[in-house]
C-alpha cells in the first residue's frame, strides 16, 4: 500500500509531464489530481492505525541502490508514526492544492506541466519522509529542491521568477553542503547510513572526539550541526532564509504546498527523525534552540511591515518554523511535530486564501490596494479568518481553541518548563514573536477585508478595468511596475485612498468600478476543508502528539519523546499559560487600533521610527549583504581567474610563451600555423617509438 | 584465456579500423552509413563483451597475446574497470556519428575515417596489456583528435590544436622515458605484472612524476587545463562529445592503472599535491565557468571542476573514493557529452555559441528544454542521476582521507548549481529576445534519438548503479588492498572517549571517588 501512496504521484507526474500538451489539460489534471486523492485516501488509514496503536513500524524494501565497500544504501520505504504524520500532511495538502489549482491555474496555457511538477514534488517529499537511510532522505531532499526550483520558476518568462528559482536552489545547496558532509561524517563514525542503526549506535559515541579541519571536536556535536545546516537551508532558518520570500514568485498553490505546509518543514522532520542523535549533543541542541528562537522573532519583525500579502505569509512561515526548531531544541520533539502538523493546515489555508484574494483582485498582491473585501468574497474571508484565528492561537486556557492555540502554546510552555540552557531565551522570543504574529496576521486581515476599498490605484485592477487582458501573460506581468510608482517606503495602507489626480475615472469609493468575484468551487472546497483542519486539528489530535500519558504510545519511539518534559509543560504557572494569549490579544488590539481606528497611525509610526522601519522593510539588508560578500566577489573572482589567471599567467607563460620563443628564435611560426604541426607530431612520435623498440631489441 | 573462445577484443579493434579504411574509398553518403554501421556493430560486440564478462572470474579476461619482438607484444585483456570504459566508448561512438550526420559537410569520408580510427585507438588504450602497446594507443589516439579539431574545427582551430599538441607532448616524452626505465627495471612490459611489481620508493617518486605529467594534462588538472576550453570551443560537436566523453577519461584511467598500483608510496607522498591542485581546480574553474559567455567554454570549465573531484576521489585511498571516481568518470562521459550535444543542437540552428543570443527556448523548444534540464541536473549531481552517485561516493571517500579536501571540493556542488542553472536560465528561461532564436524548431527525430539513450543511461546509473559498480568492485578493492600499505594518515580520525567531555567525566568521577572515599573515613 505504501508503494502505491509513494509511486502513484510519480507515475502521474511522468505521464502528465511527458505527454504534456498532447493529452490536453483535463486528462493531465484528472490524472494527477486523481492520483493524489488516491494517495491521500490510502494515507489516512495508516495514520489512523498508528493512532489506534494497531500498527507498528515497518520497512518496505524497494530496490538495491548503492553498494560501495560498506557504504551501502537501498531504496526502501519506512513507515512509522512519524512517517504516518507526514504522510497525511503531505498527501492531504497536496491533494487539496491539486484541486485548488484547477481553478487558480485555469487560464494558464501550461497546465499539464504545472500539475506534473506538483505531483513530482509530492513524490519527492514522500520519498524524503519514508527514507530509511540518510541518502534516500537526501534524495528526497534534493528532489523537493528540484521541484521547488521548477515551480518557483514556473512562469519562467518573468526574470524575477527565474532569478528566485536559482536563488532557492543555490541557497538550499549551501545547506546541502552541510547535509552531505554530515552524511560522510556519519558514515565515517558509524560505518552505516541506515537511520535506525545510527540512532541505536549514537549514545555510544557520545563523548568521543573526531578530527575536522585540523581541529579536534566532539563527534556528535559536529555531526548534528552539519546535518542541522542542511535543515536550516531547507527550512529557511536565519542566515539561509533569504530564498523563501523570493520563492513567492511561484504560483500561489505552490507557495501553499511547498513553501508553507510540506517542503520547508523537512528540516524539522529531519531533526525529529534524528532526535536520538541530537539528544547526544547538548551543544547541538543549544544551537538548534538559538537558531530557531532567533528566526522566530527575526522573521516576525520583517513580517510586520511587508505589503505583499504572500510575503507577509512567507515571513510568517519562516517564523513558525523557528518555533518548531526551538521546540525540538529544548527536547519537545512531539510539540515540534504537532506544530508542524497544525501549521500545515492553517498555513496552507492562509496561502490558498491569499491566492483566492489575489485571484479576486486580478493578480494584485499588494495589500495597500485591497480593503473592504469582506462582503465581496465571503467564503475566502471566513477561510482566512479561520486561518488567522488558528495561527494567532486564539483560545481559552482550560477550555480549548483553534489549532495554533494547542500547538504554539504547547511550544511556548514547554520552552518555559524545559531546563535546557537556552530555553529561557527561547521562551521569551516565543512569546514576543507570538505578539508580533498576532499583529501582522490581523494587520493582513484588516488591510484586506476591512476598511474602504483602495483598489483603484492598482495597476492590475486598472488593467482589468481597461480590458488590457493579455490572457497568456497575465501572470508573468511584472509586479515591479506596480511597486515602482507606489513608493513602498510609505506605509499608508490603512488610510484613505490617495488622490490620484491623473486618473479621472477614479470613483470616490476607491473601487474604481471594479467588482471582485468569489473564486470557483474548486478553489473554495480546499479552503473549507482546510478551515475545518485549522479549527479542529489542535483539539482532536493534541492527545496523540503532546499529552504525556498518551503521546508516548502514539510515537512508539519514532522520535525521542520526553515524557517528564511534557509533564513539566503542564505544570507551568498559570501566568505562563496565559502569556501567549495575552500576547495574542495585545497584538490584535494594536493592529485593530492602527488599521481600523487610527488609520493614519501606521504612517506616523513609520516616519517616527524611520531607521527601524527601513531596516525591517529591507529585510535587515540580508540580500544586499549577501550580494556584497558572496555574489559580486564570485563573479569578480571568476573574471580575474579567467582573464588574469588562465589567459594572463598560464597561457602567457605556457603555450603562448613557448610559441613566442619558437617564433622569435627560428621563424618556424609559419609552419606551426600552416597545419604541418600534425605531421611533426606524428613523425616525432613514430621516431620515438622506433627508438624505443631499437633500444629494447638491442 | 578468452571466455568465449574468440578474440573479441581484437574484433572490437578491427571493426572500426576496417570501417575507417573503407570510409576513405567511398563517397560522403556511404561513409556516413559505413561509420554508423561500424560503430553500431561495435556497440553490439560491446554488449556481448559485457554480458560474457564474469565479475567473479579471473582478474583479466578475454586475454589475447602475440609476441612481436623483445619484450614488446600484442597483448590484450580487460578487467572490470577497462570494461566499463570500453562500454562508454562504444556507447558514445554511434551517437557521435549521428551528431555529425548533417553538421559535417566537408571531407566527410576523411572525418568518418578519423572518428573510427580514434575509436580503435581509444578501445586499444583500455584493452592493452602491454605497456608499449598502451603507450602507442595512448599517444596515437590524440592524432585523430588533432585532425578533427584542426580540419573540421571553428575559426581558431589551428591555435587550439597547437595548444592541445604542445601540452600533451611534454607529458608524453616524460612518460615514455619512465616506461623505458620501468621495463628495464622490472624485466617485463606486461601491465598485470608491473601492477604487482614493487619499485624502490625513490624510483617511484620520479616515475610517478613522469606519468603524472602526462595524466595531469589529459585529465586535465589545474593549471595545465587551458587547452581544454579552446579545444572544445573549436572542435565540432561530435569532437567535443568524444573529447569530454572519452579522451578526458584517459588520464583518470592512467592513474588507476599505473600511478596508484605501480607506485603506491609515491602516490601517498604526492597525495597532497593532487588534493591541493584539485581543491584549487574546483573553486577556480567553477568561478571561471560562472562568467563565461560561450556555452562550450562554460561546459569545458565545468568539466575541469568535475575531473578535479575524480582526482581527489582516486587519491583518497579507499573503496568509496575510487569507485565514486570511476562512476563519476562514466557519468561525466555521458552527461557532459550530452551537454555538448545539447549545445550542438542549437548551434546547428543558429551557428553561435554566444549564450546571450538565446533565451526563452522553453517556449519554442519544450522537448529540448526538458533534456537540457535533465542533463544540467545530472551535471550538478542531483540524486537519482548518475552524477550524484559518482560525486557522492568520491566525496565520501575524500572525507575519510581529508576533511579539508572534502569541504573545499564539496563547495563544488554549490558553485556547480550556480553556473549550471545560470546557464540554463539564460538559455531556456526568460523572454524570447531574438526572433531567430525564437523561430528555432524543437528537436528533430534524429536529435531525439541521440539524446534519449544518454538520458536513459544517466538515469539508469543514478537509480540502479549496481550494474556499473558490480563489474569494477573486485578490481577496485584489489587496488585499494595494494595501496593500503602506503595509506596516509587521515585528519578525520575518530578517537573514542578521549574528547574533552570524557576528560571532564573522568575528572568528575575521580572527584566522586574521592568524596566517596572521604565519606568512608
Amino acid at each position: 500500500m505504501i508503494q502505491i501512496i509513494v509511486f502513484l504521484p510519480l507515475l502521474a507526474a511522468i505521464v502528465a509531464g511527458l505527454a504534456n500538451r498532447s493529452i490536453g489539460n483535463v486528462p493531465a489534471k484528472v490524472l494527477t489530481t486523481g492520483a493524489l486523492f488516491v494517495s491521500c485516501a490510502l494515507s489516512w488509514p495508516i495514520f489512523m492505525a498508528f493512532m489506534s496503536g494497531s500498527e507498528s513500524a515497518y520497512v518496505q524494501p524497494v530496490m538495491m541502490w548503492v553498494r560501495s565497500g560498506g557504504f551501502d544504501f537501498d531504496w526502501a520505504l519506512r513507515v512509522d508514526t512519524l512517517t504516518a504524520v507526514m504522510l497525511v500532511v503531505i498527501t492531504s495538502v497536496s491533494a487539496l492544492v491539486h484541486l485548488y489549482s484547477w481553478g487558480y491555474m485555469d487560464e494558464d496555457p501550461d497546465q499539464p506541466r504545472f500539475f506534473a511538477y506538483l505531483s513530482l514534488f509530492t513524490f519527492a517529499m514522500l520519498m524524503l519522509v519514508t527514507a530509511d537511510n540518510l541518502v534516500q532522505m537526501f534524495f528526497g531532499w534534493e528532489g523537493v529542491g528540484l521541484a521547488s526550483y521548477l515551480l518557483i520558476g514556473f512562469w519562467f518568462r518573468k526574470p524575477s521568477a527565474s532569478a528566485a528559482a536559482i536563488k532557492a536552489f543555490v541557497v538550499n545547496r549551501v545547506g546541502d553542503l552541510g547535509f552531505m558532509l554530515g552524511i560522510f561524517g556519519v558514515f565515517l563514525v558509524f560505518g552505516t547510513v541506515s537511520i535506525p542503526e545510527i540512532l541505536a549506535a549514537a549514545p555510544d559515541q557520545a563523548g568521543s572526539s573526531i578530527g575536522f579541519l585540523g581541529m579536534r571536536v566532539d563527534t556528535m556535536s559536529l555531526l548534528c550541526i552539519l546535518l542541522f545546516i542542511g535543515a536550516m537551508g531547507k527550512s529557511a532558518q536565519l542566515g539561509l532564509h533569504t530564498w523563501l520570500p523570493d520563492a513567492m514568485e511561484g504560483p500561489t498553490p505552490v507557495s501553499a504546498l511547498i513553501h508553507a505546509a510540506t517542503m520547508v518543514t523537512a528540516g524539522v522532520f529531519m531533526v525529529c527523525r534524528l532526535s536520538p542523535l541530537f539528544e547526544t549533543s547538548q551543544f547541538a541542541l543549544n544551537f538548534v534552540t538559538i537558531v530557531g528562537a532567533t528566526t522566530a522573532i527575526f522573521a516576525a519583525t520583517i513580517g510586520l511591515v511587508q505589503t505583499d500579502i504572500k510575503r507577509v505569509i512567507a515571513y510568517s512561515t519562516c517564523s513558525q518554523l523557528g518555533y518548531m526548531f526551538f521546540a525540538a531544541g529544548v527536547g519537545a520533539y512531539g510539540a515540534a511535530m504537532f506544530h508542524l502538523f497544525t501549521h500545515a493546515f492553517f498555513k496552507a489555508l492562509l496561502f490558498l486564501g491569499a491566492g483566492s484574494v489575489i485571484h479576486a483582485m486580478h493578480h494584485e498582491q499588494d495589500m495597500r490596494f485591497y480593503g473592504g473585501l469582506r462582503k465581496q468574497i465571503p467564503v475566502t474571508f471566513w477561510g482566512m479568518m479561520a486561518g488567522t484565528l488558528a495561527i494567532t492561537g486564539v483560545g481559552i486556557v482550560g477550555l480549548g481553541g483553534f489549532a495554533g492555540f494547542y500547538s504554539k502554546d504547547a511550544i511556548i510552555e514547554v520552552a518555559f518548563a524545559a531546563d535546557a540552557p537556552y530555553a529561557g531565551y527561547a521562551w521569551f522570543m516565543g512569546v514576543s514573536a507570538a505578539l508580533l504574529t498576532s499583529f501582522y496576521s490581523w494587520r493582513l486581515m484588516f488591510l484586506t477585508f476591512w476598511g474602504k476599498p483602495r483598489w483603484a490605484d492598482s495597476e492590475h485592477i486598472q488593467h482589468a478595468l481597461h480590458g488590457h487582458h493579455n490572457d497568456v501573460d497575465h501572470a508573468t506581468h511584472a509586479h515591479e511596475e506596480a511597486a515602482a510608482d507606489n513608493p513602498p517606503a510609505q506605509e499608508d495602507a490603512g488610510s484613505a485612498p490617495r488622490a490620484h489626480a491623473a486618473d479621472a475615472e477614479q470613483l470616490p469609493d476607491g473601487t474604481g468600478g471594479y467588482h471582485p468575484h468569489e473564486s470557483p468551487l474548486s478553489m473554495l472546497i480546499p479552503l473549507i476543508v482546510l478551515s475545518v483542519g485549522a479549527v479542529f486539528a489542535g483539539f482532536v489530535f493534541h492527545n496523540f502528539f503532546v499529552e504525556p500519558e498518551t503521546a508516548g504510545a502514539f510515537w512508539q519511539g519514532s522520535l525521542a519523546f520526553n515524557e517528564p518534559l511534557m509533564h513539566a509543560m503542564h505544570e507551568v504557572p498559570t501566568w505562563v499559560k496565559w502569556s501567549s494569549t495575552a500576547a495574542m490579544l495585545l497584538g490584535l488590539l494594536v493592529a485593530a487600533l492602527m488599521y481600523l481606528r487610527e488609520t493614519d497611525a501606521p504612517r506616523q509610526v513609520a516616519e517616527n521610527l524611520s531607521p527601524l522601519y527601513k531596516l525591517l522593510l529591507n529585510k535587515w539588508y540580508f540580500d544586499e549583504l549577501y550580494t556584497l560578500i558572496f555574489v559580486r566577489p564570485a563573479f569578480w573572482f571568476g573574471r580575474v581567474f579567467w582573464k588574469g589567471g588562465d589567459k594572463g599567467v598560464i597561457d602567457r607563460f605556457g603555450p603562448d610563451g613557448v610559441a613566442n620563443v619558437v617564433r622569435s628564435s627560428s621563424g618556424l611560426a609559419v609552419r606551426f600555423q600552416s597545419g604541418y604541426l600534425y605531421s611533426y607530431a606524428l613523425v616525432m612520435l613514430l621516431g620515438l617509438v622506433g627508438l624505443v623498440t631499437w633500444v629494447m631489441v638491442r | 584465456m578468452s571466455d568465449i573462445g574468440f578474440p573479441i577484443l581484437s574484433l572490437l579493434l578491427a571493426v572500426p579500423l576496417v570501417g575507417a579504411a573503407v570510409c576513405l574509398f567511398v563517397g560522403a553518403g556511404t561513409a556516413r552509413l559505413v561509420a554508423l554501421l561500424a560503430t553500431l556493430i561495435n556497440f553490439v560486440i560491446g554488449i556481448v563483451l559485457w554480458a560474457s564478462y564474469d565479475p567473479a572470474g579471473a582478474q583479466w579476461q578475454f586475454v589475447e597475446r602475440a609476441d612481436i619482438f623483445g619484450p614488446f607484444s600484442y597483448a590484450l585483456g580487460i578487467d572490470g574497470i577497462a570494461l566499463m570504459l570500453i562500454m562508454l566508448t562504444v556507447f558514445l561512438m554511434p551517437i557521435c556519428i549521428g551528431a555529425s550526420w548533417n553538421a559535417i559537410a566537408k571531407r566527410v569520408p576523411e572525418y568518418m575515417s578519423a572518428f573510427l580510427f580514434m575509436e580503435t585507438l581509444v578501445i586499444g588504450v583500455f584493452a592493452a596489456q602491454d605497456i608499449f602497446l598502451f603507450y602507442i594507443f595512448f599517444e596515437a589516439g590524440l592524432i585523430p583528435m588533432y585532425l578533427i579539431i584542426g580540419i573540421w574545427g571553428g575559426q581558431d582551430r589551428i591555435y587550439a590544436a597547437y595548444k592541445f599538441f604542445l601540452y600533451t607532448l611534454l607529458g608524453s616524452v616524460l612518460m615514455l622515458i619512465a616506461i623505458l626505465w620501468m621495463v628495464r627495471a622490472a624485466g617485463t612490459a606486461a601491465i598485470p605484472e608491473l601492477m604487482v611489481y614493487d619499485f624502490a620508493p625513490q624510483a617511484q617518486t620520479w616515475l610517478w612524476l613522469a606519468f603524472f605529467a602526462s595524466f595531469a594534462v589529459k585529465m586535465p588538472m589545474w593549471p595545465v587545463h587551458t587547452w581544454l576550453p579552446d579545444a572544445h570551443v573549436q572542435a565540432p560537436t561530435a569532437g567535443s562529445v568524444i573529447l569530454a566523453g572519452v579522451l578526458l577519461k584517459l588520464g583518470g584511467y592512467g592513474m588507476l592503472r599505473f600511478s596508484l598500483p605501480m607506485f603506491p608510496e609515491a602516490s601517498a607522498q604526492f597525495m597532497w599535491l593532487i588534493f591541493g591542485l584539485s581543491m584549487v581546480a574546483v573553486v577556480y574553474t567553477s568561478l571561471v565557468a560562472l562568467v563565461q559567455q560561450d556555452m562550450k567554454k562554460l561546459i569545458a570549465y565545468s568539466s575541469v571542476a568535475h575531473m578535479a573531484i575524480v582526482t581527489v576521489g582516486l587519491f583518497a585511498f579507499n573503496q568509496q573514493g575510487l569507485e565514486g571516481s570511476i562512476i563519476l568518470m562514466l557519468s561525466h562521459g555521458l552527461v557532459s557529452g550530452a551537454l555538448f550535444l545539447c549545445v550542438g543542437v542549437i548551434y546547428d540552428r543558429l551557428h553561435t555559441r554566444e549564450i546571450s543570443r538565446y533565451g526563452g527556448l522553453s517556449i519554442n523548444m519544450p522537448t529540448y528544454a526538458v533534456f537540457f534540464l535533465l542533463f544540467t541536473m545530472a551535471s550538478i549531481g542531483l540524486p537519482g542521476t548518475s552524477g550524484f552517485v559518482g560525486e557522492f561516493l568520491a566525496l565520501a571517500g575524500t572525507y575519510q582521507a581529508s576533511t579539508w579536501a572534502a569541504l573545499i571540493c564539496t563547495t563544488g556542488i554549490i558553485l556547480g548549481a550556480a553556473y549550471s542553472l545560470y546557464l540554463y536560465r539564460r538559455v531556456a528561461f526568460g523572454e524570447q529576445k531574438n526572433s531567430d532564436a525564437a523561430a528555432m524548431s524543437d528537436l528533430s527525430m534524429r536529435e531525439l534519438w541521440l539524446l534519449a539513450p544518454l538520458a536513459g543511461a544517466a538515469l539508469w546509473m543514478g537509480i540502479y548503479p549496481e550494474s556499473f559498480l558490480q563489474p569494477i568492485r573486485r578490481d577496485v578493492s584489489m587496488i585499494v588492498e595494494r595501496i593500503d600499505r602506503a595509506k596516509p594518515a587521515s585528519d578525520s580520525q575518530l578517537v573514542e572517549n578521549v574528547g574533552w567531555t570524557e576528560r571532564f567525566r573522568t575528572v568528575r568521577e575521580e572527584h566522586h571517588e574521592n568524596t566517596a572515599a572521604g565519606g568512608a573515613h
